[in-house]
């Protein structure tokens, strides 16, 4: 299996930071903010490697860093120390160095994002269609038929009707804004994924359906994914393998179902007793 | 005959730390299976026989001892030490489980549940399909529900959909957790025929059986298991 993103001592702090943030912060400190300073240890040193077509999932209660850590892998936010690389097909990125350009050509190219908040993935004054449209002129298409064309099939894919197609997906319902989001995410079939609490706050049947569509998705394109959730019904659907946070930090990793039948650590238990 | 699997000294525990509890599963378990043998394991309720299976599958992970693996390449792999990658790609390939509950997608039909494990591993979606059809047709499926997914079937039926799907791709190993304990006499049949055709392919099969009769009829080995001494009695012991 191929190696598609490596990712080692990724630290994000929020503040000034002192040289006692580290050592103050954690799961034994059992807070992530620094006593000293009071900046916010969002995450530190997570490291982790993820495979071409794997999905791994990162559960953790609010405030663990789950996000922190997709969005400096997105450039929504720049980490304080640590690196990450993608290795793409014939070149290799390390994401931390790269310059603004190089930063959008691999979000516009390589990368893809869907968050909870539909505010963020998407442009809601403009169409459903046009909010992909946008996303493939940023990468290479320019023709309008053939634009409009890949825009009507990915929302097809994506189970939104075509006669919507020219609505703005402010209308839209929750379930449908997240899959006109994975259709935009989707359109320059990146080999990167990552999906932020896609299904929190919908209905079941609703949540069901997309998790359905992703894990289709996810077989078809053999699109790599990171899975952040604190439900672990969507981590054990989703994920193969899962990472465990707790005040920025790791504090465990596996085999989902070894995490969620077998967990090492009282933390961890805790979370898969109480969702029981 | 060289083994394909063969365990050595397994033991599991779980530390349980809000009950501040170590509860012993399995102890000293020692036992081997080979290609087209299937080794059975007895023991009365809560004697860890889910657990070795669970160990070996790497759902739960040993506390001590060897699960040694040899793969298709014929290299020797110890499952108590392989990495995650290594583990998730020997499932993908070599490794399958079959037990009581199917977990499984909302919208899948009965017959892409099944056919999937085929599909995944490269075969095409026809010729996976009709494989599905011929081992569901064989479980005594009713044709109706092929299309529809299993999430409303009888417990019977999502056993047998269960069984098809862990039977379709060949593992070299495969793990049966009672995977009849939900059918009637006459399905039973039907898959004790079944796992025995499938014996005869090679493969190696390590099994729970409900029955003492299935386990009569398609053990090779047998393995009896004892609840292992729970902690606080080694403690007494100790003390007196
Ligand atoms: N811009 C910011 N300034 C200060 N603190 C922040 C900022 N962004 C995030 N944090 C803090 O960083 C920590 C990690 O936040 P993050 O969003 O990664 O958590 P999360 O695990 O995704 O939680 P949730 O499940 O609630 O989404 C939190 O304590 C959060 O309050
Ligand atoms: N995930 C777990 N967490 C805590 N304890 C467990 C777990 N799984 C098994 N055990 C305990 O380990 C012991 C062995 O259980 P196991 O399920 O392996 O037995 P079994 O022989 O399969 O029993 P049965 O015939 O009833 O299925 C039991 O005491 C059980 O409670
Ligand atoms: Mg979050
Ligand atoms: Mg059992
Ligand atoms: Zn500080």
């Amino acid at each position: 299996m191929k190696k598609i993103l490596e990712v080692r001592n990724l630290t994000k702090i929020h503040g000034r930071g002192c040289p006692q943030c580290i050592d103050s912060t954690g799961p034994e400190a059992d807070t992530n903010i620094c006593p000293h300073c009071g900046s916010v240890v969002a995450a530190h040193g997570v490291s982790f490697d993820l495979h071409a077509g794997e999905i791994l999932g990162i559960m953790g209660e609010s405030g663990s860093g789950k996000s922190t850590v997709v969005k400096t892998l997105y450039f929504d936010d720049a980490p304080s120390a640590g690196e990450a690389i993608v290795f793409d097909e014939a070149r290799q990125w390390n994401l931390f160095s790269l310059n603004a350009a190089e930063q959008r050509w691999l979000r516009n190219h390589r990368l893809g994002m869907v968050y909870q908040n539909p505010h963020l993935g998407l442009n809601f004054n403009v169409s459903a269609g046009g909010n992909i449209a946008e996303r493939l002129l940023m990468s290479d298409l320019s023709h309008y038929g053939e634009i409009r064309e890949r825009a009507r099939r990915l929302l097809e894919r994506t189970e939104v009707l075509p006669e919507r197609m020219d609505e703005s997906p402010k209308k839209f319902s929750g379930g449908m804004q997240q899959r006109v989001q994975i259709a935009k995410a989707l359109a320059t079939q990146p080999p990167l994924l990552y999906l932020d609490e896609v299904t929190t706050g919908l209905d079941l049947s609703v949540q069901a359906r997309i998790l359905d569509l992703i894990l289709e998705i996810q077989q078809e394109l053999n699109t790599a994914m990171i899975v952040v959730t604190h439900d672990l019904g969507v981590i054990r659907l989703l994920a193969g393998r899962t990472i465990v946070m707790k005040y920025g930090r790791i504090i465990e990793s596996g085999l989902t179902d070894q995490i969620l039948e077998d967990p090492q650590h009282a933390y961890t238990q805790r979370l898969v007793a109480s969702a029981l | 005959m060289e083994s394909i699997l063969k365990i050595e000294g397994l033991s599991k525990h779980f530390l349980l730390y809000d009950q501040n509890k170590l509860i012993p599963s399995c102890a000293n378990v020692d036992l081997s299976v080979h290609a087209g043998q299937l080794t059975a394991l007895v023991g009365p309720t809560g004697a860890g026989k889910s657990s070795v299976l669970k160990c070996v599958y790497r759902t739960y992970l040993p506390s001590g001892g060897r699960i040694l693996y040899r793969d298709a390449g014929g290299h020797r792999i110890d499952l108590a030490q392989a990495s995650e990658h290594h583990m998730l790609q020997l499932r993908h390939a070599e490794i399958g489980f079959v037990t009581q509950f199917l977990h499984c997608l909302p919208r899948k039909s009965a017959l892409d549940v099944v056919a999937e494990p085929l599909i995944t591993r490269g075969e095409h979606r026809e010729a996976a399909q009709a494989k599905a059809r011929e081992l569901l047709a064989l479980l005594n499926v009713p044709e109706r529900l092929w299309a529809v997914p299993p999430a409303t079937f009888s417990g019977g039926e999502k056993q047998r959909v269960n069984l098809a799907r862990g039977l379709i791709a060949r593992p070299r190993l495969l793990l049966l957790d009672e995977p009849t304990a939900s059918l009637d006499p006459a399905t039973t049949d039907r898959v004790v025929d079944l796992l025995q055709s499938i014996k005869h392919e090679g493969v190696a099969m390590l099994a729970i059986f409900h029955h003492p009769d299935l386990v009569r009829r398609l053990g090779d080995r047998v393995i009896e298991l004892a609840p292992p001494v729970a902690v606080s009695d080694i403690l007494e012991t100790c003390a007196s």
